[in-house]
């Protein structure tokens, strides 16, 4: 667990992302980008991609093989398809961040919880219009294995999943410096299946410092 | 461990075995079953697989654990698309530990790990990449980068100690041991035999591996794959209506 000493007042960038929206930006190399988990155990399900490249995006298998570890934190390097680096998580006062729950989908929702929970907002529908954003040429094939801020999904020795209480809180932040120019592409998931956020989805805050 | 039923009959469609980090890739119809058998200890195959209509669906990682409350596959578990669907079922399995996280080799990690061998000095026996082997069998499909996603590595185990950190474990996989995928949609299989990423056998040492593929029963209402978690029963639902909407 790891504070920042940047104070909100010298931020370049401020926005409150509300739940269920998508959330579309550059960050340019060098500039950190903290995420606020404004009330707490809310998930960001956050995409990064090279801005000058969409297919050099994050890869969640290639940031856990080069890390040989599943959980993200301070000093973990995010990783692309191409081996790039493409930022690295330089303070964290959560502590543990997923990249194995992935985002919830109508689709998969009808799989997890119930056929006629298709209807409900999900945020890969977000994530699509999140890219179309940036790119409207970009569609399904560029949305892949994201990363869950604030969520903890805990592996057993024996090899369970268990979607385990928050260990995220009010005011509690992620910041990441980006090695190159990336676009973040990120959810603040809409779901209301899952006792990870308590059933209340709540706002992300985004700053961004040069 | 769930006992191995082995559903194949005796004679296959089609048979072929790799050798020198060989690489395949190929449409298998709903209903037949693929075999890959491991010829010596310690194989490892790379996998991806995507709907062979419409490829934007494809193999899901997080779906796939998620919707079982697992971190590996064995039998009776599924390999689950990013649609709610089920894209194969593993119908036999005598390994019991299939790695799901751990993604590819790249040339780099190749160089680094066994040294620079090229083709001019060392012909097919060069060293290959497991990224570079999905993305020539991928470009055949006109797939590409943009359809790299985390993939499967059989016969290969890793896990995880409370904190997150992984570790590879050796002599996972016999010579002889086999794993068999039902087809539950017509689907594009990719796979190589590259060494696993985290091996740390300090050998390039690919594995030969032997792929079979039979004409199989579709799964029964009984089946084991189906009925082993309520989230599979519903993939089955979603899959079963896809195809008969699709089916002419």
């Amino acid at each position: 667990m790891t504070t920042s000493l940047l104070s909100p007042a010298n931020a370049i960038y401020r926005h409150v992302i509300p739940a269920g929206d998508p959330w579309t930006y550059e960050i340019k190399r060098g500039q950190i980008v903290r995420i606020v988990d404004v009330e707490g155990n809310q998930a960001a399900d956050t995409l990064f991609y090279d801005a000058h490249d969409p297919a050099n995006r994050y890869s969640a298998s290639d940031t856990i093989q080069r890390q040989a570890a599943l959980y993200l934190s301070t000093g973990t390097k995010l990783i692309s398809t191409q081996g790039d680096e493409l930022l690295t998580i330089v303070a964290d006062t959560c502590g543990r961040h997923d990249t194995l729950g992935g985002a919830c989908s109508r689709e998969s929702n009808t799989m997890r919880y119930s056929l006629d929970k298709e209807y409900m907002h999900a945020c890969r529908d977000s994530f699509i219009c999140g890219v179309h954003a940036w790119r409207p040429e970009l569609g399904k094939r560029d949305i892949t294995c994201n990363i869950n801020f604030f969520m903890n999904v805990p592996v057993t020795p024996d090899g369970r999943l268990t979607f385990a209480d928050g260990v995220s809180a009010p005011g509690y932040y992620v910041e990441l410096r980006a090695e190159r120019d990336v676009v973040c592409v990120l959810s603040n998931c809409p779901q209301l299946n899952n006792p990870c956020n308590a059933y209340n989805p709540t706002p992300i805050e985004v700053l961004i410092w040069k | 461990m769930d006992p191995v039923i082995n559903n194949t009959p005796a004679a296959a469609l089609y048979t072929k075995t790799l050798t020198h980090s060989g690489m395949w890739s190929g449409v298998i119809s709903r209903g037949k079953t693929i075999r890959l058998t491991a010829l010596e200890a310690g194989a490892n195959v790379g996998l991806l697989l995507y709907n062979a209509d419409v490829p934007s669906e494809r193999y899901n990682l997080p779906d796939t654990l998620k919707g079982q409350h697992i971190f590996y596959l064995r039998h009776p578990y599924c390999l689950h698309s990013d649609m709610g669907r089920v894209l194969a079922s593993i119908t036999a399995d005598t390994v019991g530990w299939h790695d799901t996280v751990c993604g590819a080799s790249d040339a780099k990690l190749v160089t680094a790990k066994y040294g620079d061998k090229n083709y001019q000095t060392a012909r097919n026996d060069y060293h290959r990449n497991a990224r570079d082997a999905f993305l020539i069998e991928l470009t055949k499909w006109g797939l590409g980068q943009r359809d790299l996603v985390p993939n499967l590595n059989l016969f290969s185990k890793v896990v995880s100690d409370d904190e997150g950190r992984l570790t590879f474990v050796p002599g996972n996989s016999k010579a002889g041991d086999f794993i068999e995928l039902r087809f539950e949609m017509d689907t594009l299989v990719v796979l190589n035999t590259c060494q696993h990423p985290l091996d740390p056998d300090p050998q390039y040492h690919p594995r030969d591996v032997r792929l079979e593929v039979f004409r199989t029963q579709p799964p029964a209402a009984d089946d084991a794959c189906r009925r082993s978690r309520p989230e599979n029963e519903r993939a089955f639902l979603n899959t079963e209506n896809y195809v008969a909407l699709r089916t002419p």
